[in-house]
């Protein structure tokens, strides 16, 4: 009979604050500028510059310590990592190693197995690298220094998870928690949020843990799901085979599916941490700590039982709208503005999700305003407009967010109630098309749909669908 | 002398500290290396339980910067004194192989 | 009295009613400067272009009454490991034999603000690791006194300058007694303030929590005169200090009655040089003739600083210089097979031999399995270092004692043996642990004429105290001695 394996995970999550400037020097950290253009003597190591702390990086790094139920070291300091690499251009990093600045919490996740606490051992802030980017025609490295300071805070899991499901769901938790507080987008794909795995697999009923690797290089829900699978059975083979797991920094390879050792030939692994020299203790008073309290803002449980109670919307919706910030903003926002929840939570429920499955796309990415989609349903409301005409008004508020007042005005989109053109149309329609208008009469309900489209479609989609009906009634 | 470095222990310390030396630097190092420990080592004579390590002389804390934008694009500065630039970026030999 | 001769603050006075213009005395620096630094090596860069066309500058900001400093357009020269915009910054080192900063240290800009004109950028140890200016990568510099004498270190180039009359005032940086040391051996007046009273920003760092940049000029006057310009609190420093005041001209006031002054007992033991031992207890005699209570008392732990301190620094400076490998700026080797052999080329090829050794010694004690039993240790240390200097402060409001074992030593006498030029340190280390003011000021010659030292060591932001005992010995001392070399250049 072949053995039973556990697979043990602890996660180390990495989360680029949402700062407008680098940790220790004033430079934006803003996505997307020419190589270099986001730097300043401090962020490239230049001989004589000094760091000073960024003040939000430390509020929002104790906020998600507090969402997570973390202790605040109320006494924290920086240490620095040294290791040679270009992409980090003191060749230190500064970091928390002694006293990072929470430790000791837990978030609850829910999977098929149920309910389930993943313990947190430390959150610390930290400096984020440079880009290293390969120049294929020089065969060289170029090295760009716009994210090198960029604040992160890196938080470390217990090896509590045993399986990719958990692994996902307490990601998805996490980075609800620090998306609700403000504190970064966490986008994967961007690497705003990146994850390394710590994984080792054991017999089941063993006390001891197994050799852990771990691996880096996960962008997405799907590739942490299937590293775990694949670096689970690389190890059960080894072990199988009678050979040892090796500890070791491993770099995972999506379209291969497999995990390779990543090279450490000049790499030592001895990061003579000591504490910065060139900075000095952070120290969080009470008083500080029970006003990063009481500016937290609304986290999700409680989001979900507000809803229930004070919005007349279905369970699932309410669900689905608090499971992305975004959403929920975009929701409370709109509701606010047009006092309709439940038509607010139709339109994102249905043509929004629509929109994003169609683009591949996450409701944290959704760019339109709320005064457009509240100032949209109450044009439907009041008959300016009718279901279909909103529809297409909505897709272009989705795209590209206009404001569907002008919109409809400029493309004469508005609700036609003109009886007397509607009569002259109808009149025509039924002159034109006997045979339905004969089927119709011989009891064949269909044949009225018929030729509402046919109404529809002369009155270029703008009438009233309820009158045209009638009408139609009417005159056969 | 009671502090004896070992060829590994310098091999080591090279990795550590990039440095490449000649034999005879190495030997020098070792020397020089156990020299300053046993010199080091007087530090054991002092009982120094229960002290706390002191990094900085003063209690200056809580030193912060608002999140304030202050530098603008100084691209051509930094990169002024580098060896090697190219696209407005360092260039350095390869880092992946 | 002939203009080089003269006190920065004398010269500043010349300089604000019009007797010399700024450009004169610019002129008169740089040439003496000419006649004097090819046997004395003090600079590693003379700035002439920049430095005259600065004077014209300030002579103008004079002029219409935008630039007012007591020391507006008197020349002065940098240390080397203090950075200039656009002016080269070593750092005596190959490793940065081409960098040119893009920006200027606090101090500098500081100068600056105030009138003063950078004449050049001076010799160093490298990296302000020694304490002769003998392992400069651009050659030794020599002690004016007696140029087969080293000048001290590691601001021997800035001492030998000032001493020489090359310049009337300079910039230091004393991280274990690299300003008070070469003012001794070089017979000049050199500060250390208490850390964080100048900002170290663009100080290219040794050891962070040790390093101090201060003034270094022919009396105490002028010292107190340089600091008051050059102190200020940084928000780029975040180990600066907000100072309730930076007045320290208003300390130089002949009188001490009452000062308490203590001479520590193991400072005076073995090891120290009779002839300065009999100089510095001279100075102690004077000090009392005027009125201070002077007594001798058991400091303790004097002898555990040096291995504290180079745990620390060392440790501190393998970190600091791992950002000079090649890529960013400054030396990259010319062969090497790939990045980490172009690090280990570049920094091989970049670094000299002390600067090597403390970089592998502080790897050493970081690394894994040695931080606690060494850096942890030197830390714990650092503090019953501080905890004694302030059982000390509790009775003394002064501390007085020698600033070297020796006087200067020949040159190439003391690279030999590493460890022996380090004790030499021990009287000045303990002070930057405890990061306490000290002042080193000349107090006579030895038989071979070369000058000697006492140091006046105040408790922390107690510049004041030491400032107005150096000042009342002074007074009584007379006036600055230059060493004859001094005369040979300009008249």
């Amino acid at each position: 009979m072949s053995k039973q394996y556990e697979t043990v995970i602890g996660l180390e999550v990495h989360v680029e604050l949402a700062t407008k400037t680098k940790i220790f020097c004033g430079c934006s950290t803003a996505f997307g500028g020419a190589p270099n253009t986001h730097t300043c003597p401090v962020c490239t190591g230049m001989p004589g510059s000094l760091p000073v702390l960024n003040k939000q990086v430390v509020e929002y790094a104790m906020a998600v310590g507090l969402a997570t139920n973390c202790q605040i070291h109320q006494f924290c300091k920086f240490d620095r990592k040294n290791y040679f690499y270009p992409d980090n251009p003191q060749n230190y990093q500064i970091s928390q190693l002694y006293l990072p600045i929470c430790h000791d919490g837990g978030i609850e996740i829910e999977t098929s197995a149920g309910k389930k606490v993943i313990g947190i051992h430390e959150i610390h802030m930290e400096e984020d690298a440079g880009k290293l980017i390969h120049d294929e025609w020089e065969d060289c490295t170029l090295v760009d220094y716009n994210r090198s300071g960029v604040p992160l805070i890196e938080i470390v899991s217990e090896p509590d998870m045993r399986s990719a499901e958990e692994v996902i769901a307490y990601l998805d938790k996490l980075r609800l928690i620090v998306q609700y507080l403000g504190a970064s987008d966490c986008k994967l794909q961007e690497g705003s949020m990146r994850a390394d795995v710590n994984l080792s697999v054991r017999e089941v009923g063993a006390k001891e843990f197994g050799t852990r690797t771990e691996m880096k290089n996960l962008n997405s829900f799907k590739a942490i799901g299937r590293a775990i699978e694949g670096e689970r059975a690389r190890q059960i083979e080894l072990i199988e085979e009678g050979k040892k797991v090796i500890q070791e920094t491993r770099r995972w390879d999506d379209n291969k599916e497999y995990s390779y050792p990543m090279r450490s030939k000049e790499d030592a692994h001895d990061y003579r941490y000591f504490p910065d020299p060139d900075l000095v203790p952070v120290i969080i008073s009470d008083e500080w700590l029970q006003e990063v309290r009481d500016r937290q803002p609304e986290l999700r449980t409680e989001k979900l039982e507000r809803y229930k109670k004070e919005f007349d919307i279905p369970a699932y919706d309410a669900d689905i709208l608090t499971g992305s910030k975004r959403l929920a903003d975009l929701f409370e926002e709109t509701t606010k503005l047009c006092g309709k929840p439940k038509k607010v939570s139709n339109w994102l429920m249905g043509e929004t999700l629509r929109l994003l499955k169609e683009e591949g796309k996450e409701p944290e990415e959704l760019a339109f305003s709320s005064e457009h989609l509240a100032s949209l349903i109450e044009l439907l409301d009041a008959g300016t407009i009718n279901q279909t005409v909103a529809k297409e008004v909505f897709e272009k508020i989705y795209y590209e967010d206009v404001d569907p007042q002008a919109y409809v005005e400029e493309h004469g989109l508005k609700m036609v109630n003109d009886d007397n053109l509607l009569r002259t149309v109808v009149e025509g329609v039924i002159a034109a098309n006997p045979q339905s208008v004969a089927d119709y009469k011989g009891g064949k309900e269909k044949a009225l749909g018929f030729l509402v489209g046919q109404t529809m479609k002369q009155m270029k989609g703008k009438a009233n669908p309820g009158a045209v009906n009638k009408m139609l009634k009417e005159l056969l | 002398m009671a502090n004896i470095i070992s060829d590994e222990t310098i091999e080591y310390v090279g990795i550590l500290a990039k440095l490449e030396l000649s034999d005879e630097e190495k030997e020098q190092a070792k020397k020089d290396i156990g020299r300053m420990l046993d010199y080091v080592d007087k530090l054991n004579e002092l009982d120094t339980s229960g002290v706390e390590p002191m990094s900085h002389v003063f209690p200056v804390h809580n030193v912060f910067r608002e999140d304030v934008v202050t530098n603008g694009d100084d691209r051509d500065n930094m990169l002024k004194n580098a060896p090697a630039v190219k696209d407005g970026s360092w260039k350095v030999p390869k880092t992946v192989e | 009295m002939q203009i080089k001769s003269m006190t920065a603050l004398q010269l500043g006075q010349m300089i604000k009613s019009k007797e010399i213009s700024v450009k004169e005395a610019v002129k008169e620096s740089l040439a003496q400067i000419g006649a004097l630094d090819e046997t004395l090596g003090s600079f590693v860069t003379v700035d002439e272009e920049g430095a005259l066309k600065r004077a014209e500058e300030v002579q103008k900001g004079i002029d219409d009454g935008t630039i007012t400093g007591a020391l507006a357009g008197v020349p002065v020269a940098v240390k080397d490991n203090i950075c200039t915009k656009d002016l080269l910054t070593t750092c005596s080192s190959k490793i940065l034999s081409n960098f040119v900063p893009p920006y200027s240290a606090q101090a500098v800009d500081n100068l600056n603000a105030a009138g003063a004109v950078i004449v050049g950028k001076t010799n160093m140890d490298e990296f302000a690791m020694g304490s002769t200016t003998e392992t400069s990568a651009y050659g030794v510099t020599r002690n004016p006194w007696n140029t087969e004498h080293v000048p001290g270190g590691s601001s021997g180039g800035s001492c030998a300058a000032v001493a020489s009359c090359e310049v009337p005032y300079a910039l230091g940086s004393d991280t274990g007694g690299s300003i008070r040391q070469p003012g001794s051996f070089c017979g000049v007046t050199g500060l250390k303030p208490t850390y964080g009273t100048v900002s170290r920003y663009g100080l290219i760092a040794y050891g962070s929590s040790l390093d101090q940049i201060g003034p270094i000029a022919k009396d105490i006057s002028d010292c107190a005169a340089i600091l008051e310009m050059i102190a200020s609190y940084d928000k780029k420093d975040s180990t600066s200090v907000k100072r309730d005041a930076y007045d320290f001209t208003s300390a130089l006031v002949d009188d001490v009655k009452g000062m308490k002054i203590g001479i520590p007992s193991d400072y005076l033991s073995a090891g120290l040089n009779e002839e300065v031992k009999a100089a510095i207890l001279k100075a102690a005699d004077v000090l009392k003739a005027k009125g201070a209570e002077v007594e001798e008392f058991p400091l303790s732990l004097v002898e555990y600083a040096i291995p504290a301190y180079y745990v620390i620094a060392s440790a501190e400076a393998s970190s600091n210089l791992a950002r000079f490998d090649g890529v960013k700026y400054g030396y990259r080797a010319k062969d090497y097979n790939g990045l980490h052999n172009m690090y280990k080329k570049s920094r091989s090829e970049g670094f000299g031999e002390e600067v090597k050794r403390r970089i592998m010694l502080g790897s050493f004690v970081l690394s894994s399995g040695y931080y606690d039993a060494y850096y942890l240790k030197a830390l714990r240390t650092k503090a019953l270092i501080k905890q004694s200097f302030d059982r000390a402060f509790e009775k003394y409001d002064v501390i007085l004692g020698p600033v070297a074992p020796t006087t200067a030593p020949k040159l190439g006498e003391s690279l030999s043996d590493p460890l022996q030029m380090y004790l030499g340190d021990i009287y000045t280390i303990s002070v930057n642990l405890a990061g306490l003011p000290g002042v080193s000021v000349p107090c006579g010659t030895d038989s071979k004429g070369l000058p000697i030292g006492v140091q006046l060591i105040g408790d922390c932001f107690q510049e004041k105290k030491i400032i107005r005992a150096a000042y009342a010995y002074e007074q009584a001392r007379g006036s600055w001695q230059a060493p004859d070399l001094a005369q040979k250049g300009v008249d």
